[in-house]
């Protein structure tokens, strides 16, 4: 049998999938990418290697993705995420034609043609704002576990309106609203809404159209 | 054969850039002997559409603060001098060319390549940039040296036409710059030397959109971008001298013998792209390199007609120095140009130079250059189906330059040109048999 593997090196977490003759996820891991990059984009393959119990030598090519896919030297290709996200999504969803791809420091929207092809993209530019990061850090704010906030902000019934997406300022806003005596899933409602308003306007810049996928820690 | 091809390469790459630096090591060892033992006075001006023409006839000495900024960037020296200008007050948001600039006049104005002298006249020629009018306000406010703004009307019909009005406006300004010159100086204009000083400009322009012309080439001689960086300086410094011709001889020369032997400025070009915007001066060999790594030549760009457009039919006219001047800086420099202007030009380089995209650099310091390229990347990629790629960073300022990101976004975008190449490629293969 041989195989195939795919090392998503990002700002925030390393992902690897490997995939067999047939293109089924044989095995993934998810590892925090820290400070050596080269170290995770290996270790993240070692650990989806023993999990599934496949050898080095069974898998024929590696590509690297992400913003470390340079330092994934082992690699075979090294391919942005953009095309990676792209290719990614249409081959679950063969209808998608807009890609919404969210996650730690990114929020991208992809323009898909037919086979997965990237017509047109954009990205937010050089500041966190109103991606992963941002509701870390409101998660953050609020002693709350990451995973948890989502189910807790769909309990609101009246969102805060933040007047900011900004990673940094986030804190100081919720600070303030946790003293006007707002309910933490209105604040985390608002935080959502922000998120949302803020990716719609940057994926409509490349124009949103059926059917939209949804990609990233997001 | 093989041999000569092989000379003429490394003449190529010697004659052209030892006479560039020669050429503006001379420049600016004039102004350094202007510092620091007062030989000769100097003239502040913008690199927009300036009337240099007029500075030199009265022998006064052209000085570009602008220039000054982007060689303090270039070296990477830029930073201090910014920040300098910051202590004292000057916004984080502000102009870095103008943050650059400042710190350096406020200080001793000793830089790694020359002594900047005081100005004796201080002339803002272009208005189109508040925030440049109020720089050379600025400037003024720190020394003794004469102001005079120039007020150029922008080029506000659809046509991009200046009125006659609009010439005549010019041109009494300029009789009032030529008064304030002989004050200066105490010395009367000497016609015939400004007829001889705008017949070289007219000669250097012409000579510089023919090699502008040779990128229709494939492969391109030179990236119209990174390599027109080395034309430019000696265009604006030396324009309406013999050094300068002198220099377009010699590139338009070597340029054409590129050409016949079918070289390049990469080894393989594989895609050509119409740039717009500045580039990031800081970080230019690497901005550079993220593009050269993809096979990707910029065959044109809009940045190398900020100081003058004459690839469209412009030619400065000795029979009539004054009006030839006041056309240029009214109708033919980018700045001056209103945005469908900026289009139409745009639309013609991809189209008439063969391009296979558009990457918009936009500059975080200068919102005037930029504001409107979100528009223009929407009008080329929808309208005019032509791919195009927005990044952003700065001029001058090497805090906004993040490497991974410009990476990201760059090799993204050429994945996907590379893919339309290979579908293409198949397609048209699939044709054929």
């Amino acid at each position: 049998m041989i195989y195939a593997a795919g090392i998503d090196v990002g700002s925030t977490q390393t992902k690897s999938v490997i995939v067999n003759d047939k293109l089924e996820i044989v095995a993934r891991s998810l590892i925090d990418t820290g400070a050596n990059v080269t170290k995770a984009g290996e270790r993240g393959f070692t650990d989806a290697l023993k999990a599934s119990g496949i050898r080095r030598e069974e898998v024929v090519y590696v590509v690297g993705t992400g913003y470390g896919r340079y330092k994934v030297t082992f690699g075979d290709t090294q391919i942005t995420e953009i095309s990676c996200h792209a290719k990614g999504a249409s081959y679950l969803f063969p209808a998608t034609r807009t890609v919404i791809d969210m996650g730690g420091q990114d929020a991208k929207g992809i323009k898909v043609g037919e086979g997965g092809d990237v017509k047109d993209f954009v990205m937010n530019d050089k500041c966190a704002a109103g991606t992963g990061r941002f509701l870390a850090q409101a998660a953050e704010a609020l002693a709350l576990p990451l995973d948890d906030i989502g189910e807790i902000s769909l309990k609101a019934k009246n969102p805060v309106r933040l007047t900011t997406v900004c990673t940094v300022f986030v804190e100081s806003d919720i600070i303030s609203y946790l003293a006007q005596g707002k309910k933490i899933e209105d604040i985390l409602g608002g935080v959502h809404s922000a998120i949302a308003a803020r990716t719609i306007s940057l994926v409509r810049r490349v124009g949103i159209e059926a059917e939209v996928t949804f990609t990233g820690g997001v | 054969m093989a041999k000569t091809a092989e000379a003429n390469k490394t003449n190529y790459q010697g004659q052209m850039h030892l006479l560039q630096k020669e050429l503006m090591g001379n420049y600016f060892n004039q102004m350094t002997r202007a510092a620091e033992h007062g030989e000769g006075k100097a003239a502040y001006m913008l690199i927009s559409g300036n009337p240099v023409e007029l500075m030199l006839a009265f022998d006064l000495i052209p000085v570009y603060p602008e220039i000054n900024a982007l060689q303090l960037a270039v070296k990477k020296v830029a930073l201090p001098f910014i920040q300098k200008a910051e202590e004292i007050g000057y916004s984080m948001d502000n102009c870095a060319y103008v943050k650059a600039d400042v710190g350096l006049f406020l200080g001793d104005r000793k830089t790694p390549f020359a002594t900047i002298p005081l100005p004796a006249l201080i002339l803002c020629n272009y208005v189109g940039c508040n925030v440049y009018l109020q720089w050379f306000e600025h400037l003024a406010e720190y020394c003794d040296g004469t102001l005079y703004n120039l007020d150029i009307p922008f080029m506000r019909d659809p046509s991009g036409k200046p009125t006659a009005a609009d010439v005549t406006y010019v041109v009494r300004q300029l009789e009032e710059v030529i008064e304030i010159c002989e004050k200066i100086t105490g010395k009367k204009l000497d016609y015939a030397k400004l007829k001889r000083i705008v017949a070289l400009s007219g000669e250097t322009g012409e000579i510089w959109s023919r090699i502008k012309g040779l990128t229709k080439n494939v492969p391109s001689p030179f990236d119209s971008y990174f390599d027109s960086v080395t034309m430019m300086a000696p265009l604006y410094c030396l324009r309406g001298t013999e050094g300068g011709l002198k220099f377009f001889e010699t590139a338009l020369k070597e340029m054409q013998e590129k050409v016949d032997m079918g070289q390049g400025p990469l080894p393989e070009e594989r895609f050509r792209f119409v740039i717009e915007g500045p580039p990031p001066w800081p970080y230019l060999r690497t901005f550079r390199d993220l593009f050269s790594k993809w096979g990707a030549v910029a065959v044109a760009s809009t940045y190398s007609t900020v100081g003058g457009l004459w690839e469209f039919g412009f030619k400065h006219d000795s029979n009539r120095p004054l009006e030839s001047i006041a056309s240029h800086m009214l109708e033919w420099n980018l700045t001056n140009r209103n945005f469908l202007q900026r289009y139409e030009q745009i639309r013609r380089y991809v189209e008439e130079w063969s391009a296979d995209a558009l990457v918009i650099h936009s500059v975080k310091s200068c919102r005037l250059f930029s504001a409107g390229q979100g528009d223009m990347r929407e009008y080329f990629t929808k309208e005019l189906g032509i791919p195009t790629l927005l990044v952003e960073s700065d001029i001058e300022d090497p805090r906004y330059f993040s490497e991974a990101q410009m990476k990201n976004r760059i090799d993204a975008f050429f994945e996907s040109l590379e893919h339309k190449k290979i579908v293409r490629g198949a397609a048209a293969a699939g044709g054929a048999t």
